[in-house]
């Protein structure tokens, strides 16, 4: 991180004359050290019953230690936790919830095997009067329960075969459904599309109502300034300012948490992303026609070039990470074709695509990418040991070159390249994946959330990695639901709806109100009507007419859509 | 947004239900029928194949069909099947007990020496001892962080050890007084089925609530699913995992006194690969090895089939008996190689 420059001094606004409501749950003084970090020191906090109260800081700066500490996960060293001004020492997470402590996790913690029901009420399922579980209660419950968020599921379904950001609603009613009086949220958004948001703020809005404190932890400002009445900065582990949120401008906020000059946020903008677009090759690197996967994928055509970073937009279920995932060969396919450098991939499989030179970052990196127990360096060349080894034999000083560069370049934290993955944050495991496929030179990076769950500082990184990546000639293919991302990072944006490619935004088109525009329509193939072949550019809006579209979106990036479809969607009411 | 939208229904749980929830993907497609025989039969396929195997050897080999030897068959059985009802409880947490072989031996020993005393001695001290080998085993695995493969391999050697100690390198055998009431629990029988049958009934039943009607049962699938999860959503994981192995200890315990009531004496060579037997017939009956899944049920017919795969090697007499393991080991591959091949095309359906 850059040198802290004199931040101004933070005014330590306790909440201005409000009549103050007694904080629900406190920290005193509360500071947590491990073997050579200190990752709290001397932190006091409140929050109060009745508000969403955001906690901001960069990576490491100690916002989940304090969670963990709150939520009984950790014992503090020095300082005390209070709830309701009684000084209290959880000794197991289960002590802290009978208090009335519920938290949502980063990163999905339920059962996969287990039903949504069994897990929505493990360890407080109802009984009949045998003491025996009443399952068709408990599923009548979840039904009602999760109908209030708007989430629709069978509550006898494995929890595995929902996608990521429905078992986050069943988690966030888990919480929400044990009588809380806390609810505190680490990174709720991170998985969720953006009607869902907009379903977690109602619940958020109606908790306020019933007098229960939310405590949200999220890397997102927009969202922290929807919702949040006030806000906690915490920077290396030290608390930096805590006040209403409304007044404190955007830009103060993220250079009290980056501990960065105000101006040096101003001229880098909000995103890691540089504000000019990339020079485009003419010819495409990887293009994928008809792209046909039962229920999944139909007919889905894409071209991708070298040097640009080409966004995959769409809402959950839209079929983005499968698109990408049948690029990659780790989904089959029931049709299409898919060539590199004109060079067509025979049977994909992830084999052949990382030969013809396709990498994929997943979207759950916990799951699909990261082997925690290993070092950083035997993660970043797994993927790489049949280049590196010879006859099997694996050459360490070839290796440890490789980590060295990729650890250098892609700035990862470590205390060295034998530090264990899992004890990396967020932010650098994601960039110990992206090393590891780096290294292997692929033509084309498709990355899937790539900076989901991350903090801004890392995000920043990570997004001006992908910035210098397309520069460097490589193709990018970005998915993402962060839409400020999308747009800052894309140069052009193909959205998809229903499996299908829904509309593609180019060039000047590339903005929030044209994307959710599109996003938003439900009228199949409304938007792209406008832009179809022939057609008089009858929409009025400026930037959204044929014209405007920039040479490198050639007319057969275009989808093959069925010709009847467009008109009739537009009758659609929806 | 608004941030005083006045949603203040302070007895709501959640949030009243959406409105519109215009982009809501139609309701879920019911799965389809195929996918629903698969999960049948994953579910119910070792039944499946029990009965296939018993309905052809009956026809090939008559004396197989007869009431008595079904009698031999089921009592014979049971005693395996009280200790792979444990077994499965600790392998749906994600555990292993090798343990349970030599407890069983060692809990026939005690029986036997007990018996002396009456009947509920008898029963009373090998479960005490068992129950407490478990304990301590679940103490060491939950509290002390061990691998359980460790730890239960400690303890089979353990407990062998203390059986040979007690008898003396088994020179001494305990005879149950005959006659007695401790005797006559394993000997007895009901329509010529005996006792031990209908007590592993009972336990199975009451194993089958214990697992899918109770919040402990829950916690079984809680810890074996996903140990972390499970932690964090304050579930009791250590002393589930503490339970789990007194409970098969107990269990191990209580077929070792039934078997020595039965045999009227303590055999000290029982048990040996006993637990092999019994992870067997557990994984046979669908119960995923590294846990969160599975079901008593199951169990029940893979101890069968174990058991009448074993009996029909008997019966066709040509056929050397050491053969009995090679067919086991071969269903037991088939068994996860179906397993595998359905989970996976009810993925993909």
């Amino acid at each position: 991180m850059a040198p802290t420059h004199p931040t101004p001094p933070p005014p330590e606004t306790a909440g201005p004359g409000t009549a103050v409501a007694d904080p629900v749950l406190e920290a005193r003084s509360v500071s947590k050290r491990f073997p050579g970090v200190v990752a709290l020191d001397d932190v006091s906090f409140a929050l109060r019953a009745g508000e969403v109260h955001a906690l901001v800081g960069e990576n490491g700066a100690g916002k989940s230690t304090l969670i963990k500490v709150l939520t009984g996960v950790y014992r503090s060293d020095e300082g005390e936790v209070c709830v309701s001004g009684e000084p209290v020492r959880f000794a197991r997470p289960f002590e802290a919830q009978q208090a009335g402590i519920s938290t949502i996790y980063q990163e999905v913690n339920l059962v996969p095997l287990m039903s949504v029901a069994r897990n929505i009420f493990l360890g407080r399922e109802p009984k009949n009067r045998l003491g025996l579980i009443d399952f068709s209660r408990m599923n009548r419950e979840t039904t009602e329960l999760l109908d209030g968020f708007g989430v629709r599921v069978d509550p006898k379904r494995p929890l595995h075969t929902l996608g990521i950001g429905t078992q986050q609603m069943v988690a966030l009613a888990r919480a929400v459904s044990v009588q809380a009086r806390v609810v505190i949220m680490d990174e709720p958004t991170s998985s969720l599309e953006p009607r869902e948001v907009e379903t977690l703020f109602r619940v958020i809005e109606n908790l306020r109502g019933q007098g229960i404190a939310v405590l949200y932890v999220s890397h997102r400002m927009d969202e922290l300034y929807r919702v949040c009445d006030r806000v906690t900065v915490l920077r290396d582990g030290r608390h930096i300012h805590t006040g209403e949120l409304a007044p404190l401008e955007r830009m103060r906020l993220v250079s009290m948490m980056l501990g960065r000059d105000m101006a040096e946020v101003r001229r880098d903008g909000l995103t890691g992303f540089a504000t000019e677009g990339h020079d485009a090759a003419r010819t495409p690197v990887l293009t994928a026609t008809g792209l046909d996967r039962r229920h999944q994928l139909h007919g889905i055509s894409l071209e991708l070039y070298a040097g640009e970073v080409l966004g995959l937009g769409g809402l959950l279920g839209s079929g983005r990470s499968e698109t990408a995932k049948a690029l990659t060969g780790a989904l089959p396919l029931d049709g299409g074709e898919i060539t590199v450098d004109g060079k067509r991939v025979g049977r994909p499989t992830p084999a052949a695509a990382i030969r013809a030179g396709i990498s994929m970052l997943p979207e759950d990196r916990k799951a699909e990418g990261i082997v925690p127990g290993l070092s950083v360096r035997e993660n970043i060349v797994l993927a790489a040991m049949p280049r590196l080894s010879r006859a099997g034999i694996v050459s360490r000083a070839q290796q440890d070159r490789i980590v060295e560069i990729f650890m250098k370049r892609l700035r990862i934290k470590a205390s060295g390249p034998e530090q264990k993955v899992g004890e990396l944050s967020g932010g650098n495991q994601q960039k110990v994946l992206l090393a590891r496929w780096l290294c292997l030179e692929p033509k084309v990076l498709l990355l899937d959330e790539p900076t989901r769950g991350i903090d801004v500082g890392a995000k920043a990184e990570v997004q001006s990695l992908i910035d210098e990546l397309a520069r460097e000639g490589l193709a990018v293919l970005l998915i993402s639901s962060d839409i400020e991302e999308l747009i800052e990072g894309a140069d052009r944006i193909v959205v998809l709806r229903g499996g299908a490619v829904a509309g593609e935004l180019s060039g000047d088109e590339v903005d929030e109100s044209r994307l959710l525009e599109v996003l938003a329509d439900h009228s199949p193939g409304s938007v792209p009507a406008g832009r179809a072949p022939g057609t008089a550019p009858a929409d009025p809006t400026p930037g959204s007419a044929p014209a405007d579209r920039t040479p490198d979106a050639a007319p057969d990036d275009q989808p093959p859509r069925p010709g009847g479809r467009a008109p009739a969607g537009q009758e659609d009411p929806r | 947004m608004n941030k005083t939208t006045p949603a203040t229904v302070p007895a709501a749980k959640a949030p009243a239900p959406l409105k519109s929830a215009p982009s809501r993907p139609e309701p879920r497609p019911e799965r389809s029928t195929g996918s629903r025989v698969g999960e049948l039969v994953q579910r119910q396929g070792v039944l499946a194949v029990l009965l296939t195997v018993i309905l052809i050897a009956s026809f090939v080999y008559p004396s197989f069909a007869g009431l008595d030897n079904a009698r031999g068959v089921t009592v014979q059985a049971s005693f395996l099947a009280i200790v792979a009802l444990g077994m499965t409880l600790v392998i749906i947490t994600g555990g292993i007990d090798l343990s349970v072989g030599s407890v069983f031996a060692l809990g026939g020993v005690l029986a036997a020496w007990a018996s002396q005393w009456g009947f509920l001695t008898a029963l009373l001290v090998p479960l005490v001892v068992c129950g407490a080998i478990g304990l301590v085993n679940g103490l060491l695995i939950a509290r002390a962080g061990m691998a359980p493969f460790i730890v239960t391999l400690a303890a089979l050697l353990a407990a062998r050890g203390m059986l040979l100690a007690f008898t003396d390198e088994g020179a001494t055998t305990y005879l149950v007084p005959k006659d007695s009431a401790f005797a006559e629990l394993g000997q007895g029988s009901v329509w010529g089925f005996g006792h031990p049958i209908f007590i592993a009934l009972a336990l199975f039943g009451a194993g089958g609530l214990l697992l899918q009607r109770t919040s402990f049962g829950q916690t079984l699938f809680a810890v074996g699913g996903s140990s972390d999860a499970a932690t964090l959503m304050g579930l009791p994981v250590a002393r589930t995992k503490i339970l789990v192995y007194t409970l098969s200890g107990l269990l191990a315990g209580l077929a070792g006194a039934l078997n020595a009531a039965r045999l009227s004496s303590g055999v000290t060579i029982v048990g040996v690969g006993m637990e092999l037997d019994a992870i067997s017939a557990v994984v046979i009956g669908g119960t995923l090895l590294i846990g969160g899944a599975g079901s008593i049920s199951g169990t029940l017919w893979g101890v069968l089939l174990l058991a009448v795969i074993q009996n029909l090697i008997n019966q066709i007499g040509s056929l050397n008996s050491s053969y009995q393991s090679v067919v086991s080991g071969g269903f037991l591959i088939v068994v996860v190689v179906a397993q595998r091949y359905l989970a996976r095309s009810r993925r993909t359906t």
